[in-house]
């Protein structure tokens, strides 16, 4: 019985076959309809996929993985002075993260410094000037140097006077010229640059990446911004050691101003925490991956927590900044986008629906002749009925395969003569299929229930 | 001729009763407010074998009657046993099946799939049985048709490509493939010039005699009425003679 069903049905579909190829031209176009539609959901898909996942490259590479952990918040009768106003991290406290916490790839300390930057007669004053290890381009996943090498573990220990110059950088001080090996001078010392960076752009706040000078955070610590017991942050609650561009700075060269006696090695070792005399600014980490944020930040809560020797009931002396609002913001962007375009796809191929819908209502009447024979001969209603519905879905299917060819087609057309980023979609291929089979049964439902209620005399006598 | 090897399975048992008989049939449309009678209590039967022709004027209900008794459409009131089987209380999808099995159906327009062959329109019908053929042994019969109808050559022929009688003799195989015991033909030379319709006349006249196949025609024409054994006249959707077979020669009623 089972065998004879599928019998019925194969020969149903070879007679829809039969029947379209009696007038192929007509189907074709009716099919153009659903062709297009089909293609342009393709299309959209595979753009908006592309195009997605080029976001999604491009919000790592402006660091949306990176984590910032900033020095807690010091809070004194009352008054908040926001982050960075006590001093409670240490470079210490980053290479634990990097050794303790398995979500984080890697994690560099940074001590940062504004200021001018000079090289023979031109001055800049670039955006950022970090003191941190080697460690910091992979935290940054900063491709290859475009230059010259990074400084290295040693020039750390020796407070080397190197540096790593950024793009702009190097444009504004060098004219394009090499400056590798050559000196700039920040605060009166001179750097010997070593390397150039490569390019990265802006950032996800607009700030050119590229306009930044790297070098050892123990010589932008010990020799820039000079004061082991500051930081170079300026909402700081010593205002002498601010590193702000300053005339009056060019009077004191060293920069050390000391408002109270220096403390000898023994009082620093008795001295308890969280007074520590090597702080650092904040600490960057990478977690390993976008979606492993959440668990790097507890890892990271939780070891600083036991680090800096704090009580359950004490708040945290740090602050853990990510990047994922910012990044969800954009990739909900690009997502909305490509639903709106996928949307108006859906349209096309619902007007390619209604397109088939038409012209199988026109051939049902064309055909009354036919459908009443049909019935003379013992067809029954249910057979005029599944005749036209899979002529329609055959249609619908035939235009959805020759749709999902021409829509990777011109993807592939797209991404190699507008460059424009696209990406193959299986999910888009079978819900195309899916999709027209449907339109086919939904449009073509009507005219085949239309057909199947013909009454087999009044098909037979119609003219 | 090969047609003897045909065998349509019309025994000599069914050969005893009628394949068709109605009793008392009203057909009556409703057009509005109006009741249109169209039939008016037929009573009727028909042989195994016979060649009936069914003749009136205009408009008189020969089409209607034949509808019916194809079981295109079903009476108003009355019985109708068609091979012993009461027929008028059938669903569609019985009469369908009824029509697939037992009945064959020659047009006055020919009714053939346009663009396509004249094999693949005999074939039709072998489309909805209820058991399917395999393709080959499908292909086979409605080859043994076209031959039978003197069209070998022309099998793969469009309607379009075909004379008149061609055409309508290509209508004729189509009704037979399913070896239907029954063969209507409403105005089947109605279409065709007078040699021609001599042809298909002839046709079926060697079909009923040689095949033992019951066929109805109705017919305007009185010369077309002379090859059957029988004329039935029908006027104002009453019989007016001819309703009864006549005591078959050998006196066996
Ligand atoms: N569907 C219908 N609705 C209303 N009246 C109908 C319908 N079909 C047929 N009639 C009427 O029934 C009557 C008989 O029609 P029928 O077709 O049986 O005539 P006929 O004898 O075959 O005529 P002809 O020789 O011209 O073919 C006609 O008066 C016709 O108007
Ligand atoms: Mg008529």
């Amino acid at each position: 019985m089972r065998r004879i069903r599928l019998f019925r049905i194969l020969r149903t579909i070879r007679t829809a076959l039969k029947a379209l190829r009696r007038n192929p031209m007509r189907a074709a176009l009716t099919a153009l309809g659903i062709i297009i539609g089909v293609a342009a959901v393709i299309i959209m898909m595979e753009i908006g996929k592309g195009s997605s996942a080029a976001i999604q490259r491009t919000i790592a590479n402006m660091g949306a993985n990176n984590l910032l952990i900033l020095p807690g918040t010091a809070a004194s009768g009352g008054i908040s002075f926001g982050a960075g106003s006590v001093m409670t991290l240490t470079p210490q406290d980053a290479e634990a993260i990097l050794k303790e916490c398995p979500a984080v790839r890697s994690a560099a300390p940074v001590v940062r410094a504004r200021t001018q930057v000079i090289h023979e007669n031109k001055n800049w004053v670039p955006v950022f000037i970090f003191g941190t290890t080697a460690e910091y381009l992979a935290v940054r996943e900063w491709a290859a140097m475009a230059q010259g090498d990074m400084f290295t573990d040693s020039d750390i220990r020796n407070a080397s006077k190197v540096c790593v110059l950024g793009q702009t950088l190097v444009r504004e001080l060098f004219g394009g010229a090499s400056p590798i090996g050559k000196e700039v001078r920040v605060k009166s010392i001179s750097f010997k640059v070593v390397g150039v960076l490569s390019s990265k752009g802006a950032n996800m706040m607009g700030m050119d990446q590229d306009d930044i000078l790297i070098a050892p955070w123990t010589t932008i610590k010990y020799r820039v911004t000079g004061s082991s017991a500051t930081t170079a942050n300026q909402s700081s609650a010593s205002p002498a050691a601010s590193t702000q561009v300053n005339t009056l700075n060019k009077l004191y060269p060293s920069d050390q101003l000391n408002l109270y006696p220096v403390q000898s090695a023994a009082q620093q070792a008795n001295t308890p925490l969280p007074v520590r005399f090597t702080n650092i600014d904040q600490i960057l980490a990478a977690a390993q991956s976008g979606p492993e944020i959440p668990l790097a930040i507890r890892q990271i809560t939780q070891l600083l927590r036991e680090r800096h020797r704090l009580q359950p009931d004490e708040p945290d002396d740090f602050t853990i900044r990510d990047m994922t609002e910012m990044s969800k913001t954009l990739s909900s962007t690009s997502t909305l986008m490509t639903n709106l375009l996928l949307s108006v796809a859906l349209i096309s191929l619902v007007v390619g629906g209604v397109g088939i819908m038409n012209i199988m209502l026109v051939s049902v009447t064309e055909r009354t002749r036919e459908i009443g024979l049909r019935m003379a001969v013992g067809a029954r209603a249910r057979d005029i009925m599944r005749q036209f519905l899979v002529e329609a879905v055959v249609m619908c299917l035939a235009g959805g395969a020759v749709g999902i060819l021409l829509g990777c087609g011109s993807s592939f057309l797209i991404t190699f003569m507008l460059r424009w980023p696209t990406e193959t979609s299986l999910a888009a291929i079978f819900s195309s299929v899916i999709v027209s089979a449907s339109v086919g049964i939904i449009f073509g439902f009507y005219p085949a229930w239309k057909a199947s209620r013909l009454d087999p005399i009044e098909a037979l006598r119609y003219e | 001729m090969s047609v003897l090897a045909l065998n349509f399975g019309h025994g000599a048992l069914i050969q005893a009763m009628n394949v068709i008989e109605l009793r008392d049939i009203y057909k009556t449309y409703h057009v509005g407010e109006l009741d249109l009678p169209v039939l008016r209590g037929i009573s009727l039967s028909v042989k195994h074998g016979e060649l009936v022709a069914l003749m009136g004027a205009s408009g008189s209900g020969k089409s209607t009657l034949m509808n019916i008794l194809g079981c295109l459409d079903h009476a108003t009131s009355g019985d109708y046993l068609l091979e012993g089987q009461e027929v008028s209380g059938l669903s569609a999808d019985g009469r369908a099946l009824l029509r697939n099995k037992k009945i064959g159906f020659v047009f006055q327009s020919f009714n053939l799939l346009a663009r396509t062959s004249a094999l693949e329109n005999v074939i039709l019908p072998l489309t909805y049985t209820h058991e399917p053929l395999t393709d080959h042994e499908a292909n086979r019969r409605a080859m043994e048709l076209i031959k039978l109808v003197g069209l070998e050559d022309r099998a793969h022929h469009e309607p379009s490509q075909l004379s008149g009688g061609q055409q309508q003799r290509v209508a004729i195989a189509r009704a037979l493939v399913n070896r239907p015991s029954l063969l209507f033909a409403d105005e089947p030379t109605g279409n065709l010039d007078s040699r021609t319709s001599q042809e298909v006349l002839a046709m079926f006249e060697q079909l009923n005699r040689e095949e033992g196949i019951t066929i109805i025609l109705v017919t305007h024409d009185p010369t077309v009425a002379r090859h059957a054994r029988r004329t039935i006249h029908i006027s104002d959707g009453m019989i007016v003679d001819g309703d009864f077979a006549p005591p078959a020669p050998g006196g066996a009623a």
